[in-house]
């Protein structure tokens, strides 16, 4: 395989790997934000603890309990499904590690991001008035019914801007995974340096990937807060009368 | 001191009602009630607790301590469905929470759809019937942001009486507005008043309790200090604290 | 599914060593990043382009691309340019300084941006009357602007402190032995890596979430007194 060819693989699993995680860290980060908000005491102490766990303790260290310790401490049976079955299950095309690797990364990468996406979820709904709160209950909704209509539509839209910013995080932080062997774009710009000694080259084209890979996403955040924009509202800097 | 209640049960009915935040006490044995048809202006100053008592009728504000009733049913009970309760009360805000992300006419159909059970073709002609009476019917598919206050106001009035209720709350309906706006909303509370809707209604417009106010409750520092009629409320000598109050509401 | 928790004990010493580098680097970078991260906000907030340019165009580079990456950067080449420019073979520049460099120069990018943002939130009234009274532009910015800037923004570099601790782990992937490193090759002599990383990530928890509970109550006084 040619260095461009190390390259491209490179970034495909920064790629699959980020976007993997995401799903977990937004879906499982919404319902803890929410969760927060809520005056349901028991859910909202585990959401806190879920949330003050994941980042207080640094990126690798995760990596390091999920990939070393998880196996070990879970039922036998799971951790050897982990580490024998789980590898054979799935070949990866271009990877020089198996399913085990790319699952443990993703796992990790998306339980952490999700305590961070917990809090921009909970910082938005908050920064909501109380009286929309109040005009939903007022109409005669529950509570769910004022989450629903009222307070995630308006919430999912203001933070928009620090969601993109954690976005571009996870993309950053995949590089994490090298550490438990795999060979996303920093690994390999990595490798290609030790071949060929070129490591100025090697590392400025993984550098300027990873600049491309940001421009883009910022500009996608971009284009999705224009198509969500809601004509009139304050942040907004258009509309209004 | 208190007005005595029409012969077939009171619409609204608060009795000895007490809340507290924390050690703070913010209402103090409140008792009064509002009959069928009944228009109640609740005034005072600010700090009075009055926008606390009208929250505490819908249940919005809880309270620790006595009781309320709205047509029979008895807001303090945990038992009773509040979402079923609050659908029969209608409410309007100081700052008109329209919901933003949706356009008017949404805002019109949502809770009739979501609560009331209805089809959107019937909420929408149900809305949009009450939208053309606050005379807004041209701006059924504008946001809420793209309205002026006072629009924004008779809007949400109109979004509460698509739920066709039984009486409505209004906390300081005109205080968010700008002076030119508000006789646009007073005219369609005085409308409203004049076909005989039950309305409690928190403001210091007071030419406005002069028209179609039955009653005035004077609320100062967590209790209810005057409650009496219109004509009593205004025209004779009420206690010095009304006194003080009214003066210095009535220079301008 | 065995554990013995005595292997901590037996290994305290690695350990210690281990976490005496990481507050070390910390340190390091925290002074570091701070100075250097000052400048480069004034720099990026500068009228002269030559000044202003080549700022934010560091600090956005460094913001883009990972943490592991800019150590890579840094590491690998500063013993390059080293030797470059004093013509020596052989290893000028050691791992450590390597890697101090590289999360200093990390470190300073983010600070920038925070520092920026604490500069601007000044009332630009601020140093117009600092030169209205005759100071220079450093006059200025030394006794008025910046210990304003700096005061507001205490919480949030507080919390980027304790970002910074935690990222001192990454020397881990230039070999450096810091707490995670030594526990690592502790692991792997004794082949009690659960217990360790496990304790690892405990004391991690116990330092940075004692650390950011003092910020939150530093946070409460400091409201009250504004």
């Amino acid at each position: 395989m040619t260095y461009l060819g190390w390259l491209a693989s490179g970034t495909m699993w920064t790629l699959l790997v980020s976007i993997c995680a995401w799903v977990i860290a937004f879906t499982l980060g919404s319902v803890l934000g929410v969760i927060r908000t809520t005056p349901l005491r028991i859910p909202r102490a585990i959401a806190t603890a879920y949330v003050e766990v994941f980042r207080n303790i640094p990126l690798l260290v995760q990596m390091f309990l999920w990939y070393f310790v998880m196996p070990e401490v879970v039922p036998e049976r799971v951790g050897l499904y982990l580490k024998q079955e789980l590898p054979n299950l799935v070949e990866l095309p271009f990877a020089q590690f198996s399913m085990w690797e790319f699952t443990a990364a993703v796992l990790c990468l998306g339980t952490y991001t999700a305590s961070r996406v917990a809090e921009q979820v909970r910082a938005g709904i908050l920064a909501l008035p109380r009286g929309q709160t109040n005009a939903g209950l007022a109409m005669g909704f529950t509570l769910p019914q004022v989450y629903q209509f009222v307070l995630l539509p308006m919430g999912y839209r203001l933070i928009i801007p620090p969601m993109t910013s954690e976005f571009l995080t996870i993309f950053k932080n995949s590089s994490t995974a090298l550490t438990i062997g795999i060979l996303e774009l920093t690994a390999q710009s990595r490798q290609i340096s030790e071949y060929t000694f070129k490591t100025f080259e090697a590392f400025t084209a993984a550098t300027l990937i990873y600049v491309v890979i940001t421009l883009t996403v910022i500009y996608l955040m971009r284009w999705l807060e224009g198509r969500l924009a809601v004509p009139g509202y304050i942040s907004q800097a258009a509309g209004g009368h | 001191m208190n007005a005595t209640a029409p012969a077939a049960g009171p619409m609204i009915q608060i009795k000895d009602v007490s809340k507290w935040y924390g050690t703070f006490q913010v209402l103090t044995d409140c008792t009064t009630s509002v009959a069928k048809g009944e228009v109640v202006v609740v005034c005072g100053p600010s700090g009075s607790g009055k926008s606390t008592l009208i929250k505490a009728v819908n249940a919005l504000e809880p309270f620790q301590k006595g009781e309320i009733y709205v047509d029979g049913a008895p807001v303090h009970d945990p038992k009773t469905n509040l979402s079923k309760l609050r659908s029969r009360i209608g409410m309007v805000f100081q700052n008109f929470e329209l919901f933003p992300h949706m356009k008017i006419r949404e805002n019109l159909t949502i809770g009739q759809m979501k609560v009331l059970g209805r089809s959107r073709e019937q909420a929408t002609e149900h809305g949009l019937k009450y939208l053309d009476r606050v005379g807004l019917i041209a701006q059924k598919d504008k946001y809420p942001g793209q309205l002026s206050g006072g629009q924004q106001q008779r809007v949400a009035i109109a979004r509460a009486l698509s739920m066709d209720p039984i009486a409505m709350l209004f906390d300081e309906p005109t205080s968010a507005l700008d002076p030119e706006m508000i006789n646009e909303v007073l005219d369609v509370m005085v409308g409203l008043a004049k076909e005989g809707m039950t309305m409690m209604c928190v403001t210091h417009e007071m030419g406005f309790a002069r028209t179609v106010a039955n009653r005035v409750i004077f609320m100062d520092r967590g209790s209810i200090v005057e409650d009496c009629t219109k004509d009593e409320f205004f025209n004779t000598q009420r206690s010095e604290r009304a006194q003080q109050f009214l003066s210095k509401i009535l220079h301008h | 599914m065995d554990f013995d928790w005595a292997v901590i004990v037996k290994n305290r010493e690695v350990l210690w060593d281990g976490m005496k580098l990481s507050l070390k680097l910390f340190g390091i970078a925290l002074a570091g990043g701070i100075f250097f991260g000052t400048l480069l906000a004034m720099a990026r907030l500068s009228s002269w382009k030559i000044l202003s340019m080549p700022a934010t165009g560091f600090v956005n580079l460094i913001r883009s691309i990972p943490f592991i990456m800019a150590i890579f950067w840094f590491y690998f080449l500063t013993p390059m340019l080293v030797q470059k420019l004093t013509g020596q073979q052989g290893e000028a520049v050691g791992p450590m300084t390597s890697a101090i460099v590289a999360f200093i120069m990390v470190e300073s990018a983010y600070y920038s941006e925070i520092i920026r943002a604490g500069i601007q939130s000044i009332p630009r009234g601020q140093p117009w009357a600092a030169y209205a009274l005759g100071m220079n532009y450093w006059q200025a910015m030394g006794t008025v602007v910046l210990p304003q800037a700096f005061r507001n923004m205490t919480p949030i570099m507080l919390t980027q402190a304790i970002i910074l601790f935690q990222d001192t782990s990454l020397v881990y992937v230039v070999g450096l032995k810091d707490f995670l490193g030594a526990a690592s090759k502790g692991g792997q002599l004794t082949g009690r890596i659960v217990e360790l990383y496990v304790f690892v990530a405990f004391v991690y928890f116990l330092i940075c979430f004692g650390a950011s509970y003092l910020v939150k109550r530093l946070n409460e006084k400091i409201a009250v007194i504004r």
